[in-house]
């Protein structure tokens, strides 16, 4: 039954990876159900929640929403990719100690949202912050603690400014 | 007792338990479980209210053999869900009593082939008339659950409220309504069933309860106690809304196991979940209060009614909540509060964070501002002339033996929140500005554990182990799920044994391994489980140095070397404790009378909104909120709770409204229905004052609740400040404030007498 599927390449994390699939098949079910990576969690299936949110070609997509032929060559960074070997990335650690994961199912699709949000803006207002991840949607936080931990993750680079500090709040 | 000066890990920050598991996408939710030879599960759902099933038919063109199909028929045991009442089918059997109740569940190795079989069954049926409103159901012209519509009545009588009205000087009434709360839980509903006749049925879900799941799995399939086995998966949110649906979707999924002969996965998608599982009850409530002419109040006659939906679920339980915290945080003479729970054709309302206590917090805390208008006082005043205080006794005569600190947690609140400067400076600047600035507050209690004797009949047993590999595990059948069970729990065991916060585990929540510790529900897991695990380890120290020659003073080493002892003499490192209530805990069931919970947690939270008069939108600008939860026992964690409880509060106030059309849930997507988003939810404020509660783990009380029962009457409070109109209804929509705004002033002033 799969002989009309195509196969499709494209680099997750880092590494080549070919998948014969059905062409519209979604992004989200090529990473969970072919790849195994089961870290990008499914909330909502229609982009709302923002659960699935990827990297693509460096853009922030949700992956329920991309068919896999639209990923055919693309570059995608998923949460499984952050941390580099045993140490957490500067986000992760970020959650970690501010709080900003409670339930953890939008956490995967937040920390993807939050790297997309510092790779244009290393050092994003408060505004640009809310703004940055009005797509994901987290039902146990209230938000706060995890603006609270992306201004952290920023707090030791370069150029940080008071202003950041202490808006969080 | 002040024990917060004393501790090392309780009361501090330490990341949470699972985090790094979370943070790193390897933690395992039910829907990441793979296993060999596994099926997927579907359910075929009612298209109408009410009615009888007069055939079923299934697709000529599917080839069905390929398809494992369940029926009410294929029950082994007994069909119905185990909760309070057994009135719930597990499968419809005959007749439908809501839209989206489950007929018929199809498993099959293709999931796209599930979802097609679904629409390949064609249900005939014969329409009953069907009601969906509490007024529909008081009426009693149609009944459709027992004689007369009713889930469950109470009666609390304090003193007597009809000889105040003759010598009140004021009376002031006022009816008040809330709407249906979804929980939004991010992670859907799932379950995954495995049955051997050898083994017998282990489930694995996303779950709250799992020794619920458990009992009522036992009856539906027949089964001894020792052949069911449930394990709880990591979990994406609950909120209630995981207490008692998985009882419902465990028994679906191990039906189509059994038949099927093979594991079964069910996981809902978004539209199915938001359909087919429980909500927050709406509401109505009315008050007629009774006051002197120095604004204290003599009488408060209070009936809740609420809407059940078609089974009776938890609704008495619900209910008893609702009664218990209608009163609100006040002292007053005669009380009387009649409540009843009403049957609908509709989805049955569950658990929801608060469970009955928002829904009368925020009618009393409303009208409490109602009354100031009324009688010409400042509601901040109002309060303060009413508050409970050391020693005053609530509604059902429970005296307030603990510190009660209402009046301090207000003056956090209005100076933390400039609460006089700002409602003076809105009230200048409002004349001239078409976006309305307003303060508002809401003060309350919530009761932490189970109400009345629930804790007795619970009778939780927990406690603690030590493995082989030197670690000591917490033993316990609650669950995480957010709020953080884990953290907590490990921590007071690391507090209490005097060991690292790392050499601690939680066993997994598997009623194979853990006793039957209580749901994790209603404020309970930090105080109650949490004195049993403080129990559980005091008591280990006294097994061991009785048996195992441990000294007084000990190192890490030495309590592994002396378990060790232990264990090659003994056998198992085991310590287990039963729950003990507080001494003096008394409650009569009958007159609804007596000691409603073990302790408060006490709150003051104060609003700052803006109405813009051209969009009608209203939005929250800022928000304070100072409570007295007992002891912290983890700040991180603590703040958290509060934020985000604050955060549905504000979606159950302004953004969140269920719409059911013919009993059907018409926006179950999150296109439509709407949540507070990063850029909606405002700065949060929060301020905790510590009373350490003896009977509490390290003085700690329940907090999980509490933030969710003030958002909604501080922000209508706020908003009948910003423009001096009154919304006694929620959600308030800006199409509701259109309506009323764009009407000539017909302003409801509230009635006084």
């Amino acid at each position: 039954m799969n002989k009309g599927w195509p196969t499709i390449r494209l680099a997750v994390n880092g590494e080549m990876r070919a998948v014969r699939t059905p062409a519209m098949k979604r992004l989200l079910d090529v990473l969970r159900e072919d790849l195994h990576l089961t870290g990008t969690k499914e909330g909502c299936g229609e982009g709302e929640c923002g659960s699935c949110s990827v990297r693509m070609n460096g853009e922030l997509v949700n992956s329920c929403l991309v068919p896999i032929l639209q990923a055919e060559g693309a570059s995608i960074e998923t949460v499984e990719g952050l941390a580099c070997d045993a140490e957490l990335h500067p986000l992760q650690k970020a959650f970690l100690d501010c709080g900003g994961a409670q339930c953890g199912i939008c956490t995967p699709g937040m920390l993807m949202a939050a790297t997309q949000l510092l790779a244009q803006n290393p050092h994003p207002s408060m505004a640009e912050i809310r703004e940055g991840l009005a797509g994901n949607l987290c039902r146990c936080t209230g938000f706060i603690r995890i603006f609270e931990s992306v201004i952290a993750a920023t707090a030791n680079s370069p150029g940080r400014t008071t202003e950041q500090a202490t808006d969080a709040r | 007792m002040n024990t917060c000066a004393t501790t090392r890990i309780v009361g501090t920050p330490v990341p949470r338990k699972e985090g790094v598991d979370k943070l790193l996408g390897r933690a395992r939710y039910v829907d990441d479980i793979e296993m060999d030879g596994l099926w997927h599960g579907a359910t075929v759902r009612s298209s109408i209210p009410r009615g009888l099933i007069r055939s079923i038919g299934f697709d000529r063109k599917v080839d069905w053999n390929e398809f494992t199909v369940v029926t009410a028929a294929d029950i082994p045991g007994q069909n119905h869900v185990q909760l309070i009442a057994a009135d719930q089918p597990c499968l419809a059997d005959g007749k439908v009593s809501h839209c989206d109740e489950a007929i018929l569940l199809i498993a099959h190795a293709d999931k796209q082939k599930v979802r097609e079989a679904v629409n390949s069954v064609r249900i005939e049926y014969e329409p009953l008339p069907p009601i969906f409103t509490i007024e529909e159901s008081e009426e009693q012209k149609i009944v459709i659950w027992g004689s007369d519509n009713i889930f469950k009545s109470f009666l609390l009588e304090k003193g007597d409220v009809e000889s105040a009205w003759a010598k009140a000087a004021h009376i002031v009434e006022g009816e008040y309504r809330t709407g249906a709360q979804e929980h939004l839980y991010i992670e859907n509903n799932g379950m995954i069933a495995a049955y051997s006749a050898e083994k017998g049925l282990t489930v694995w879900g996303s779950l709250q309860c799992p020794y619920y799941v458990h009992r009522s799995l036992v009856a539906v399939f027949n089964l001894s106690e020792d052949k069911v086995r449930v394990i709880q998966t990591e979990t994406g949110g609950a909120f209630g809304g995981k207490e008692d649906y998985p009882s419902t979707l465990a028994a679906h999924a191990s039906l189509l196991a059994m038949k099927s002969g093979h594991p079964v996965k069910m996981v809902y998608d978004r539209m199915e979940d938001l359909a087919a599982t429980t909500k927050r009850h709406p509401s109505r409530v009315r008050h007629r209060t009774a006051l002197d002419k120095k604004g204290k109040l003599l009488a408060m006659d209070i009936e809740v009614a609420t809407d059940g939906g078609a089974y009776s679920t938890l609704s008495s339980t619900v209910l008893s909540r609702a009664t218990l915290h209608s009163a609100g945080p006040y002292v007053c003479p005669n009380v009387r509060v009649r409540s009843c729970s009403w049957a609908t054709n509709t989805v049955p309302y569950g658990a929801f964070r608060g469970f009955g206590a928002p829904q009368a917090i925020f009618a009393v805390e409303r009208h409490m501002d109602e009354i100031a208008v009324a009688i010409g006082i400042d509601p901040i005043e109002l309060r303060r002339r009413n508050f409970l205080h050391d020693g005053d006794t609530t509604a059902t005569e429970q005296v307030m033996r603990e510190p009660v600190i209402l009046d301090k947690l207000l003056d956090r609140a209005l100076t933390e929140s400039s609460y006089e400067e700002k409602r003076a400076r809105f009230a200048r600047e409002n004349r001239h500005n078409p976006v309305k600035r307003g303060m508002g507050i809401a003060a309350f209690y919530h009761g932490s554990g189970f109400t009345g004797s629930g804790e007795r009949y619970l009778n939780s047993l927990a406690g603690i182990d030590v493995t082989t590999e030197g670690k000591l595990r917490v033993l316990v059948a609650n669950t995480e799920f957010g709020q953080g069970t884990n953290t907590i729990l490990t921590q007071i065991a690391a507090e209490a044994i005097g060991l690292d916060y790392n050499d601690v585990i939680m066993a997994p929540a598997d009623t194979s391994i853990v006793p039957n510790s209580g749901p994790t529900v209603a404020s309970r897991t930090s105080m109650v489980v949490g004195r049993l695990i403080e129990r559980a380890c005091a008591q280990l120290i006294a097994m061991l140095s009785e048996h195992a020659e441990l000294d007084e003073q000990f190192t890490t080493a030495e309590f592994f070397a002396a378990c060790d002892r232990y264990r090659a003499a003994k056998g198992d490192v085991v310590s287990l404790c039963r729950y003990e209530a507080p001494p003096g805990i008394f409650w009569d069931d009958q007159k609804y009378r007596g000691e409603a919970y073990p302790a408060f947690a006490w709150s003051v939270q104060v609003a700052q909104v803006a109405v813009d008069t051209v969009t009608y939108s209203a939005e929250v600008e800022e928000f304070w909120s100072a409570q007295e939860v007992g002891r912290v026992l983890n700040p991180v964690l603590a703040g958290g709770q509060i934020e985000g409880g604050i955060a549905q509060g504000i979606g159950y106030a302004l953004y969140e409204k269920v719409i059911l059309q013919n009993g059907h849930m018409a926006n179950n997507q999150m296109t439509n229905y709407i949540m507070p988003t990063a850029e909606d939810v405002p700065p949060i404020h929060v301020y905790f004052e510590e009373i350490p509660f003896q009977h509490g783990a390290f003085g700690a009380k329940g907090i999980g609740e509490l933030p969710h029962d003030g958002p909604a009457p501080a922000i209508l409070n706020a908003i009948k400040d910003a423009i001096g109109v009154s919304f006694n209804s929620i959600p308030l929509l800006p199409e509701d404030l259109f309506a009323k705004l764009s009407t000539p002033q017909t302003l409801e002033e509230p009635t006084a007498v």
